[in-house]
């Protein structure tokens, strides 16, 4: 029988981090409330009393939490990333998310203890580089990047002996993460340096003759005809011309979902599924929780005869950016 | 300082390759990088190819080395990776962690632009590992590569894109596929139609980025030619120019020509200018967004304001 596939939640705020525990998520990740995590948006995350309040709840209940420091830091913030670490090492958090291989040195070095993870931003695509982070920083577990197809996540489990998280529902990032600039280009900032993908204070929407403009640093990214639903606008999720067609030239609005493949990832042995959203809402973190706690409980009692319940797969339709899912890489022909 | 060529980002036809390098032989670069770094599936010039290509610009007196992929995925794409790193005879530029692990102590290596490194604890492991240079990520800005070069570890040499539309992310989807309605598993090569990658534009018509297979590039092309001077006196010993295809050589030696004092910064940006393939772009450099493009005036302006 293999072990028991760790369900891992979003927790904001203190609030989506009881959801999360409360609908049954094994652990919880959260970031402090600065640059230092991969979700930096005005009002949410962790302060230190914050934090300590989460860990306190999520431990009586027997669920972890982990603490996500997955931004790289630069020489002029240095001394905030390596407080965070000593700050999460106080606090007592099961695992820090890292993505910065300097602060997974200044983190295996300072406090040998901790146990590290290499968050999906470290970018970490094939067991080479998975083994790397494994040999000089004794990294525990890594979260894969959504690029990878079934048949390479099986093959990357077969050569490393670190525990594979792979994300099972959320928003899908459509390039490799940890090395995609397109927020930067457009704005200055991007997930690596300031921990935001299309930061809120360089979106503009303006309602024009056209329809609504949406605007990110002044380029035009999508332009919606009235009663056209409008998500957060990220660039990969645009529309633009290409030689004379307009079209979601890079992706359209869409979740990831591995609903249908849950079995599947039970058998080859992956230890954890995660789901994104951190910036979303308790309710969005309780609904999806709930479901994934339900999906993953039937896939594991029964891999053979499961099947998605309609129930769960409108639930989660219901939530998911252009109410639809797809399973993203790891289905070949979305490639 | 060095003038590097960057490794060719696109999908030329064989010959046009080989011709490029050709020509490469004769201009004033120092460093040559070789090699696939984008997609697996561009095959018409093989390792072997580069390898005789890499003889022919050592011959020349061009330092060559060997670039490798950025987004690994498949085992034969692990192959090819052992095949570079175990070439005997080049260095090698590392632009995956997987590379570096292979080519770690192996081989002198220098850690390519997609390694994310940006800081000095980082350039500290890859020093130890055997890198003797590293490439600055291109999101990076000139107060940030001030700050690590004051504390980057001894005998690590330094090297900044300067030139060329800018790599900005990849994919497990090919966009140039998926533009014609193409299954990645049958692309038909379509990449290899743009010679500078396949441009997206915003709806109003604004050049925005380019697609080039499953790597998005930017639109503008960087354009550091006015911060020659900058980079000189941080002490940046390589220039990376990427290649486009055409008047890469006017624009290598407009960069020499700065470099060497025989043109102002402001000349040189004259030279350059309508030459390049996208509208210029520098804004990286300045700490703004990456396709912003800074005047002289502005720049000495924002400079004085700083107190820098």
């Amino acid at each position: 029988m293999a072990k028991k596939v760790e369900l891992v939640c979003p927790a904001g705020s203190l609030p989506a981090l009881r959801a999360a525990v409360d609908n049954g998520a094994d652990a919880v990740y959260m970031g402090f409330r600065d640059g230092t995590n991969a979700r930096n948006f005005p009002g949410l995350n962790f302060d230190e009393r914050a934090a300590r309040e989460g860990i306190r709840y999520a431990r009586e209940r027997g669920r972890k939490v982990l603490l996500a420091l997955n931004t790289y830091p630069q020489p002029q913030g240095w001394h905030i990333w390596t407080g965070a670490v000593d700050k999460a090492a106080e606090l007592g958090v099961d695992a820090l998310i890292l993505a910065d291989v300097g602060l997974m040195r200044y983190a295996a070095k300072t406090h040998p203890e901790l146990r590290l993870h290499l968050s999906v931003q470290g970018s970490a695509t094939s067991y080479e580089a998975i083994n790397l982070y494994r040999e000089q920083f004794n990294i525990q577990r890594v979260v894969l990047p959504r690029v990878l197809s079934m048949a390479q996540v099986r093959r990357v489990m077969e050569h490393t002996d670190a525990e594979i998280e792979v994300f099972a529902f959320g928003s899908l990032c459509v390039m490799v993460e940890g090395r995609c600039y397109l927020s930067s280009y457009a704005t200055g900032e991007s997930p690596n340096t300031c921990g935001a993908c299309s930061p809120a204070k360089a979106v503009e929407w303006r309602e024009t003759d056209r329809g609504r403009e949406v605007r990110l640093g002044g380029v035009l990214i999508d332009l919606y005809k009235p009663g056209e639903a409008a998500g957060y606008p990220v660039l990969c999720k645009g529309r633009y011309e290409v030689n004379g067609a307009v079209s979601y030239a890079i992706e359209e609005p869409t979740s990831l979902s591995v609903l249908d493949i849950l079995p599947e990832l039970v058998r080859m042995g992956i230890s954890a599924i995660k789901v994104e959203g951190r910036q979303r809402s308790p309710a969005y973190v309780a609904q999806v929780t709930r479901v994934l706690r339900e999906a993953l409980d039937a896939a594991e009692r029964s891999p053979d005869t499961f099947t998605p319940r309609s129930d769960w797969v409108a639930a989660l339709d219901k939530v998911a950016e252009g109410s639809t899912h797809t399973l993203g890489a790891l289905d070949r022909a979305w490639q | 300082m060095k003038l590097a060529l960057g490794p060719l980002l696109y999908f030329w036809s064989r010959e046009d390759v080989l011709a490029f390098y050709r020509q490469a032989c004769d201009w004033p670069v120092d460093v040559v990088y070789l090699g696939e770094t984008v997609c697996s599936k561009r095959r018409v010039v093989r390792l072997e190819d580069w390898l005789t290509i890499a003889e022919e610009l050592t011959a020349a007196g061009k330092e060559v080395v060997l670039s490798t992929l950025a987004l690994i995925e498949a085992e034969s794409e692990l192959l090819t990776l052992h095949r570079i790193i175990d070439n005997g005879r080049f260095a090698v530029e590392a632009n995956d962690m997987g590379a570096v692990r292979l080519a770690a102590n192996q081989v002198p290596f220098v850690a390519g632009p997609h390694l994310n490194a940006y800081n000095c604890e980082t350039l500290g492991l890859f020093r130890d590992l055997g890198a003797q240079r590293w490439v600055m990520p291109v999101e990076l800005s000139r107060d940030t590569l001030a700050a690590i070069q004051a504390c980057r570890p001894a005998g690590l040499q330094t090297e900044v894109f300067a030139f060329g539309r800018m790599p900005l992310a990849f994919s497990a989807r090919c966009f140039t596929a998926r533009h014609y309605n193409l299954p990645k598993d049958d692309c038909q090569l379509r990449c290899g139609d743009f010679a500078d990658g396949l441009v997206l534009n915003s709806q109003e018509g604004a050049q925005f980025l380019v697609m080039n297979g499953i790597q998005t590039q930017s639109a503008a092309t960087c354009n550091l030619i006015g911060a020659v001077p900058e980079l000189q006196e941080l002490d940046v010993e390589v220039l990376r120019l990427s290649p486009q295809s055409r008047h890469m050589d006017k624009i290598v030696s407009a960069f020499r020509a700065v470099i060497d004092g025989t043109l102002t910064p402001q000349q040189g940006i004259d030279a350059v200018q309508g030459l390049t393939r996208g509208e210029p772009c520098n804004g990286y450099w300045y700490g703004s967004a990456g396709l912003a493009w800074l005047e002289q005036g502005e720049v000495r302006e924002a400079r004085a304001q700083s107190g820098g």
